[in-house]
């Protein structure tokens, strides 16, 4: 065999080449209808929420969760090992630990705490498949169950523990599900959607709706003429851990 | 060569035995295709049904990325109808029943279906455990 070793490289170079230019099978899938947002949805550059904790008593405290938790099928797992939260109660000074002084403590009981929504999420930059990632068109903070692989890298990112594991499968845990909204599966990551689903149908989200004292504004944070813009620029307010810069889109009023 | 009516008896008993399926399927009468219950109300699904036969499972999946990622909720057909892009409100309103829809086709064709995992299809609404 006369192949030199010039010739045999050469050729070897080509035929990879060759190789790469055939055009592979991945291309985008195109439906013969037309997709468009939905008529009488709920519209704003960026979400956000303002939560009054001078109004909050004890009377309704957790009607607001119970109605977040039925709505989205979240499991109520004994224990706080396994235990999957989207809105919760923590004190002040897991709420606000940089301000804690260990004194008497502004408000009164547990701090109303739920996903910030970040403008600038760290758990988008932790995620490795972009399960999690920021809508552009409203800044509400998403999540993909389709798409995450369960690595929790997200629970680690997040300096708010906003997020909960499935450890086990939720279903058992499910009192009764609510049909129209998926559960979630063993393996995933879930968090609050400021119900992503509700603002479709033109309705705010539930724990607004279930608040009968006041507590919760939800508005566009970007609109100045908006109910949580004014709140904002009358009161004075607070958010979760300023100085990390990941700028949260839930406020809160002392 | 040794041994040669060994290794060529060996030969052909080895092709048979990998050839198992081809000729299996060949003298074997075809499971036959599994009857499927379609919605009695409703006579055309979102698109054709020559279409959906082939492409559900991509036209599910672009349906999905629109509505979490995009901010898209209606979806308006070929023939000009519009549908909410929801699987629960809009399919399950008419195939009611994955267990004589969906499932029959999937292990016929053995396609697992982790649909079920998350999304709630009717019967499992009450008592938590499913």
């Amino acid at each position: 065999m006369n192949v030199t070793r010039r010739r045999f490289l050469f050729s070897a170079a080509a035929s990879s080449l060759s190789v790469m230019a055939v055009p592979g099978p991945c291309r985008a899938f195109d439906l013969p209808g037309k997709m468009s947002p939905a008529a009488g949805a709920m519209k704003a550059k960026r979400w956000g929420m303002v939560v009054d904790m001078s109004r909050c008593s004890s009377e309704c405290a957790g009607d607001c969760i119970t109605a977040c938790h039925t709505i989205h099928n979240v499991p109520s797992i004994p224990g706080e090992e396994h235990e999957v939260m989207w809105l919760f109660f923590e004190p002040y000074k897991n709420a606000f630990p940089e301000q804690s002084r260990g004194l008497k403590e502004p408000g009164k009981g547990k701090y109303l705490l739920l996903c910030n929504h970040c403008d600038d999420p760290p758990c988008v930059r932790a995620c490795p498949t972009q399960a999690t990632f920021k809508r552009k068109s409203d800044g509400i903070v998403m999540m993909d169950y389709h798409r995450c692989i369960g690595c929790r890298f997200c629970m680690a990112a997040c300096p708010y523990g906003s997020r909960s594991f499935n450890f086990r499968d939720p279903r058992p845990f499910i009192k009764e599900i609510t049909p129209d909204f998926p559960t979630r599966r063993k393996g995933v990551v879930e968090k609050c959607n400021f119900c992503q689903e509700r603002l479709e149908t033109g309705r705010p989200p539930a724990c607004v709706e279930a608040c009968r004292e006041g507590v919760l504004t939800f508005g566009d944070l970007d609109d100045p003429e908006s109910e949580v813009s004014r709140i904002l620029a009358r009161r004075p307010h607070m958010r979760r851990k300023p100085g990390l810069g990941t700028s949260p889109s839930v406020f809160y009023v002392l | 060569m040794y041994n040669r009516g060994w290794v060529i008896a060996g030969i052909i008993f080895f092709a048979a035995l990998v050839a198992f399926p081809v000729y299996w399927h060949a003298i074997t009468p075809d499971a036959p295709f599994p009857e499927l219950e379609f919605p009695l109300k409703e006579k055309q699904c979102v698109e054709s049904g020559e279409y959906m036969r082939t492409n559900h499972m991509r036209l599910l999946d672009a349906w999905r990325t629109a509505v979490v990622r995009d901010n898209l909720f209606i979806y308006t057909s070929s023939n000009g109808k519009g549908f909410e892009m929801n699987l629960y409100r809009t399919c399950l309103k008419c195939h009611t029943s994955r267990e004589r829809f969906c499932m029959p086709c999937h292990e016929y064709n053995g396609v697992t279906l982790p649909c079920w995992d998350c999304h709630v299809a009717d019967a499992e609404t009450k008592g938590g455990a499913s």
